[in-house]
C-alpha cells in the first residue's frame, strides 16, 4: 500500500467501520475558508448533466429508458457522462439518465410507467413476468385479505410498498472501501457456516439470504471490473475510497428502486483517506473537492422508473439519497471533518439540489464554525435538513448511524428497517364519529364503535371511540405490514445491500401517521368549543359547525398540544402490542412526505373546521395559518411530541422569509444557529429549514425556466420546486411562512 | 386631526396591578434588540407619529390584559432559543406608560436569568421608569424622533422633545447600555445638518453602543386605513440607497456602530 499505516483497532480482525473511523478521524474545528470551487473537469461534466436534466423535463420527466434489460447489479455495460473528465465513474445504466426496469417489485407498475410514455417492455420481459416470474406485488396480493384491500382503497392506508421496492435499508457502503470484497465474502462464508441447528424456517431463510448476499458481492466485483476497477481489494487512496464506496451504493440502486435509498454517513469515513492523501502530498484541495463534487454529481443523477400516480404521494421524482453529516462521537469528539464541509460545498459548486438529501446531525457541542456554515448553507440554498444528534445518539445507542429515508435513525451495518408508509389518523378520528364507517362512502370499516347521535359532539364519547378505532386500524395496518415484508424478502430480497450489513441485524418496522395536527385541533374544538355534526340522510357526518373558539396546535398551548402528544403515544402503544414478521421492533413516524395533499383529498370534513378534501399540514406541522404566536411557539408545540413514542421521526418544516430571520447575513446565521440549539435542546427531533420569499415561489410557478435548480424542503426531504405538480406547488405556497410584524 | 388625551393618573386603563395591557406577542423577534427575542408589544402610546407602523397599539384602551406571571411563563418556555444574546423586549405602544408593572415584570425576568430590553420613545420618566433604567433594563433602545422641537411636534403631535433627551441623560448616568434608533425620512429626518446635530449631541455618551437607522417605509399604511385614520405621510418617499449610505457615513463619524435595519 502506498498510504501510511492506519491506526489499528478491533476493525482489523472484525468488520467494524466505526472502530476504524474512531481510531483514525481528524476532527475539524476551523471555518470554511479552505474550501475551493469546482474544477474545470467538474464544471464540464455538470454542464452535460444540466443539459440532460433539461431534456428530461422537456420530455415529460423521462429522458430515455431501456425496455429490454432487467436491471440488476451487473446487467448493464459501463456508462459515462463524459469519460475523460470523470474521476469518479459509474452510472445505473449504460447512459446518463437512462432509466431501467426493476420488475421484481411489481411488473404492473413497470408496465404502467412505460405505457404513460407510449412504451412497452420487450416481449421477452413481458412473457417472463406474466407467465413465469412471481413478483413481490403478486405475492402481496395473493395474501392480502378483504379488510386490508378496503383500508387501502378507501385511503386509511396509503403509499404502502406493496407494488415496488420498500427501500429504507442502508448498506454500509464504506465496507467495500475499507475491506475490499474478497474479505467481505470470506466473512459472509464464515457467517453462513455458523448458521447451524435444526432447520427451522428462520434458519433456512437466513442460510438462503446469506448465500444470495455472497452472490451479490461477486456481482459487484464483476460490475466494478467493467469500469476497470478492482473492488476485490481495499481502496488504496482517497479517490479509490470514494469510488469504492460509490460502487456499493450504485449496486444498490441498480438492483432496487426503493422509495428511499439512503447513502448513510460516509463523509467522516472518506475524510480519513482524503486527509491522508493531503498530508502525503499526493493530492491538493482541488482534487479533494473534485472527488466529492463528482461523487455528489453521480448521486444527483440517480433515477428510478416511476408511474405518475407515484408522484402524487412522493412528489418531484425523489430518490432520497440521504447522507447524514456531522454529529458527535460517544467519546465527546466531533464527527465533523473537512469533508463534512466539502459535501456542503457541493451546494455552491454545483448549485442547490434536493439530492443527495443532506442531513445535519445537530449537537449542541458541534464546533461553532460548522454550526455557522450549516446555517449559512441552509439560508443560501434551502436544501438541507437538521436532526437532533444528541437525542438520537443517546436514546438509540450508536454514534455510527445514517438517516433512512427522510428522518429515521438507522445504525449502520448493524440494523435495518422495514418501511411502513403511513396510516391516516384524521380519517381514523372520523371513523370514531361515524360508527366505524368511512365518512365518504359509508362502508363499514371497523366494529365496536358506538354511533354518535348527540346534537353536539361529546368529548368523552369521541375519545373513547377514537381509542377503539385506533386499536382496530393498528391491527389492520400491522397485518398489511407483515404480509408486505414477508413477500418482499421472498421475492425481492435486497441481497446487494444486505451483503454490506451484519448477518442477522436488528430490525425496526417503521410505521407512520398523517394528519396529526387535524386530530389535535379537532379534539380541542370538541372539548373547548361546541361542535355540531351535520349528518346526511344515511347518518354520515358530512360537515361540522363550530360554535366558539378553541386552542390550536402550534401556539405552545398545553391544552391542545397534549392531544397531539397523546395521539402519537396511544397509537404507538397499540402498534407495539402487535406481533411483527421477523420480530422487528415497532417504531412510529409523524411524517407525510408530500402525501399530505393526497391524504387530504381522501378525507372528509373534520371537526377542526377543515373542509373536505383540503390538504393536511405536512408531517408534525401545525395546520397552515393556525400557528399565530410566532415561530418559536410553533416549534415548541411540535417539540412536545415525545421521541420515545415516535422513534422513526417527527418531521417539522419551517419556512421563513430571509428578512424575518435577521437584518444582516451575520444576524441571520447567528439567529438560525441559536434557534436550532434552542429547538433541539427541547428534545425536538427534526427540522427542515426554508429561507425563501413567497414571491420567489410564485415567480417560479410562472417562469419555471428561470429556476431550474430552485430547491425547497418539504416533509423530510427536498424537492426541485418546478418538478412539483401545480397543486403541490400551491400547497407549499399556502403553508405558514413565518414573518414578524 | 389628532386630539390630545389628558394625562390621567393611570396611563393605561387596566383592572389589576399584576397585569400588562398587551397588543400582541411575537415569539421570534429578530429586529428588536440583540439575538432572538420574545417581543411583547404593549398597548397604549401618548404620541401619534406620522409614520407609526403599529398605529393599532396607540389606543390606551385597546389590547388585552395579560397576567405578568403568564408572560414570564411564556418567556421561560422560550428561554432555550434566546442563546447568549437574546431575551425579552417590551415595545409598543410606549412601554414606559406601564412602568410600574414593568418593574414587576422585569424583576421576575431577571430572577429567571433572562435579558431585558425596553424599546421606548422616552416620553416618560417617573419614579418607576427610573427604577427600571437603574436596576432592571439590561438594555434600552431609545427612539430619537427629531433633533428640533418643530420637527418633533410635526412627527409626534406632542410638544417637548426634551423628555427624550432627559431620559438619555438619566440612562447615561446609570452607566448601562443603550442603543439609539432613528427613522430616516428623506427631507424630514434624513438631512445632513440634523444628522450632524444628533452626532454632536451624543458623541460623548459612553453608554451608547450603536445607533440603528430605520429607513422609512409605508408598510403600516393598511393599518391606518383599517383604523379609519388619515395617513398624512402619503406623499413621503422612501430613501434611495445613496441617501441611506450618506446618512450612515455621517453618523459613523460620531457612533461606534451604525446599523441599518
Amino acid at each position: 500500500m502506498v498510504v501510511k499505516e492506519f491506526k489499528s483497532g478491533t476493525w482489523i480482525n472484525t468488520i467494524d467501520v466505526r472502530d476504524f473511523v474512531i481510531n483514525n478521524v481528524t476532527s475539524y474545528y476551523g471555518d470554511d475558508t479552505f474550501l475551493v470551487g469546482a474544477s474545470e473537469r467538474t464544471k464540464r461534466l455538470w454542464e452535460v448533466c444540466l443539459q440532460a436534466t433539461k431534456e428530461e423535463r422537456q420530455n415529460n420527466g423521462l429522458r430515455s429508458v431501456d425496455t429490454e434489460t432487467i436491471s440488476g447489479v451487473n446487467n448493464f455495460e459501463a456508462g459515462y457522462i463524459d469519460k475523460e473528465n470523470e474521476v469518479i465513474v459509474g452510472l445505473q445504466t449504460d447512459e446518463l439518465l437512462k432509466r431501467a426496469m426493476k420488475p421484481f417489485g411489481g411488473f404492473k407498475v413497470v408496465q404502467k410507467a412505460l405505457s404513460e410514455h407510449g412504451l412497452v417492455a420487450s416481449d421477452t420481459v413481458s412473457e417472463l413476468f406474466s407467465k413465469y416470474v412471481k413478483s413481490h406485488n403478486d405475492g402481496v396480493f395473493s395474501a392480502y385479505n378483504a379488510e386490508i384491500r378496503k383500508f387501502r382503497s378507501l385511503g386509511l392506508l396509503t403509499g404502502l410498498p406493496d407494488n415496488y421496492a420498500r427501500g429504507r435499508i442502508i448498506g454500509d457502503y464504506r465496507r467495500i472501501a475499507l475491506y475490499g470484497i474478497d474479505r467481505l465474502i470470506e466473512v459472509k462464508k464464515a457467517d453462513k457456516a455458523a448458521i447451524t441447528g435444526s432447520m427451522t424456517d428462520a434458519v433456512i431463510r437466513l442460510r438462503e439470504e446469506v448465500s444470495d448476499q455472497i452472490k451479490a458481492l461477486q456481482e459487484i466485483v464483476e460490475m466494478g471490473a467493467k469500469y476497470g476497477l478492482d473492488l476485490s481489494r481495499p481502496a488504496e487512496n482517497a479517490r479509490e475510497a470514494v469510488q469504492w464506496t460509490y460502487m456499493g451504493y450504485l449496486a444498490a440502486v441498480k438492483e432496487q428502486d426503493g422509495a428511499a435509498m439512503s447513502l448513510g454517513n460516509v463523509s467522516t469515513f472518506l475524510d480519513i483517506y482524503i486527509q491522508n492523501d493531503l498530508e502525503e502530498g499526493l493530492i491538493t484541495e482541488v482534487e479533494a473537492q473534485e472527488y466529492i463534487d463528482q461523487f455528489v454529481m453521480k448521486l444527483r443523477m440517480v433515477r428510478h422508473l416511476r408511474m405518475s400516480a407515484y408522484d402524487e404521494i412522493f412528489a418531484g421524482d425523489p430518490t432520497w439519497v440521504t447522507e447524514a453529516i456531522g454529529g458527535m462521537f460517544e467519546d465527546g469528539r466531533t464527527k465533523v471533518t473537512k469533508t463534512s464541509f466539502r459535501f456542503l460545498n457541493t451546494l455552491y459548486n454545483l448549485g442547490p439540489s434536493p439530492e443527495p438529501n443532506i442531513t445535519i446531525l445537530w449537537s449542541q457541542n458541534l464546533p461553532e464554525n460548522f454550526k455557522k456554515y450549516c446555517a449559512k448553507v441552509a439560508i443560501d440554498t434551502s436544501s438541507i435538513q437538521f436532526e437532533n444528534d444528541d437525542m438520537m445518539r443517546t436514546l438509540r445507542g450508536s454514534d455510527d448511524y445514517g438517516i433512512a429515508c427522510c428522518v429515521s435513525y438507522q445504525a449502520l451495518g448493524k440494523q435495518i428497517q422495514f418501511f411502513g408508509a403511513r396510516t391516516n389518523l384524521a380519517k381514523t378520528l372520523l371513523l370514531a364519529i361515524n360508527g366505524g364507517r368511512c365518512e365518504n362512502t359509508g362502508t363499514k370499516m371497523v366494529d365496536g364503535i358506538v354511533p354518535m347521535e348527540d346534537e353536539y359532539l361529546d368529548f368523552n364519547k369521541v375519545m373513547a371511540n377514537f381509542k377503539v378505532a385506533m386499536k382496530e386500524v393498528a391491527r389492520v395496518y400491522n397485518d398489511s405490514m407483515n404480509i408486505i415484508h414477508y413477500m418482499h424478502d421472498k421475492y425481492y430480497y435486497e441481497k446487494a445491500q444486505m451483503a454490506l450489513i451484519d448477518t442477522n441485524p436488528d430490525i425496526n418496522i417503521a410505521y407512520g401517521i398523517a394528519g396529526l395536527s387535524i386530530v389535535a385541533d379537532s379534539l380541542s374544538a370538541i372539548k373547548y368549543a361546541k361542535v355540531k355534526p351535520i349528518r346526511n340522510e344515511e347518518g354520515l357526518t358530512v360537515d361540522f359547525k363550530i360554535e366558539g373558539d378553541f386552542p390550536k396546535y402550534g401556539n405552545d398551548d398545553d391544552r391542545v398540544d397534549v392531544f397531539a402528544h397523546d395521539a402519537v403515544a396511544d397509537f404507538n402503544k397499540e402498534l407495539s402490542a402487535l406481533p411483527v414478521y421477523k420480530n422487528a421492533a415497532p417504531t412510529l413516524s409523524v411524517l407525510t412526505i408530500t402525501s399530505n395533499v393526497v391524504y387530504g383529498k381522501k378525507t372528509g370534513a373534520t371537526p377542526d373546521g377543515r373542509p373536505k378534501g383540503v390538504p393536511f399540514a405536512p408531517g408534525a406541522n401545525p395546520m397552515h395559518g393556525r400557528d399565530t404566536n410566532g415561530a418559536i411557539a410553533s416549534l415548541n408545540s411540535v417539540a412536545k411530541i415525545d421521541y420515545e413514542d415516535s422513534q422513526d421521526g417527527i418531521s417539522n418544516t419551517f419556512s421563513i422569509v430571509p428578512k424575518s430571520l435577521g437584518a444582516s447575513e451575520t444576524d441571520r446565521i447567528s439567529n438560525l444557529t441559536t434557534m436550532l440549539d434552542g429547538y433541539f435542546s427541547r428534545n425536538a427531533q427534526h427540522l427542515n429549514v426554508n429561507v425563501l420569499n413567497k414571491e420567489t415561489l410564485l415567480d417560479a410557478m410562472e417562469n419555471p425556466e428561470n429556476y431550474p435548480q430552485l430547491t425547497i424542503r418539504v416533509s423530510g426531504y427536498a424537492v426541485n420546486f418546478i418538478r412539483l405538480t401545480k397543486e403541490q406547488q400551491q400547497e407549499v405556497i399556502t403553508r405558514s411562512f413565518h414573518q414578524s410584524m | 386631526m389628532f386630539v390630545g388625551v389628558l394625562i390621567k393618573k393611570r396611563f393605561v386603563i387596566k383592572t389589576s396591578e399584576n397585569t400588562l395591557r398587551v397588543h400582541s406577542i411575537e415569539s421570534f423577534g429578530t429586529h428588536d434588540g440583540p439575538g432572538i427575542r420574545m417581543v411583547v408589544f404593549l398597548q397604549g402610546c401618548k404620541l401619534k407619529c406620522l409614520y407609526c407602523h403599529n398605529p393599532d397599539t396607540i389606543d390606551t384602551h385597546g389590547g388585552k390584559e395579560y397576567a405578568i406571571e403568564n408572560l414570564v411563563e411564556r418567556a421561560v418556555k422560550m428561554k432555550s432559543y434566546f442563546g447568549k444574546e437574546g431575551g425579552v423586549t417590551v415595545s409598543g405602544g410606549e412601554p414606559l406608560l406601564q412602568s410600574k408593572e414593568l418593574v414587576h415584570f422585569f424583576k421576575r425576568l431577571k430572577e429567571e436569568g433572562i435579558h431585558t430590553n425596553i424599546d421606548t420613545n422616552g416620553r416618560l420618566l417617573n419614579h418607576y421608569a427610573e427604577e427600571l433604567l437603574d436596576d432592571y433594563a439590561d438594555l434600552i433602545m431609545l427612539d430619537i424622533k427629531h433633533m428640533r422641537e418643530d420637527g418633533y411636534q410635526m412627527i409626534t403631535g406632542q410638544k417637548n422633545k426634551e423628555t427624550t433627551f432627559n431620559l438619555a441623560k438619566y440612562r447615561e448616568a446609570s452607566g448601562k447600555p443603550m442603543w439609539l434608533r432613528y427613522v430616516l425620512i428623506p427631507e424630514i429626518t434624513n438631512k445632513p445638518e440634523l444628522l450632524h446635530e444628533m452626532g454632536s449631541y451624543f458623541k460623548d455618551y459612553k453608554t451608547i453602543e450603536k445607533i440603528e437607522l430605520q429607513p422609512y417605509h409605508k408598510l403600516g399604511i393598511h393599518k391606518w386605513d383599517a383604523l379609519g385614520w388619515d395617513y398624512k405621510l402619503k406623499d413621503a418617499r422612501e430613501n434611495t440607497p445613496e441617501e441611506i449610505n450618506q446618512a450612515v457615513h455621517i453618523l459613523k463619524q460620531y457612533f461606534k456602530e451604525v446599523k441599518t435595519n
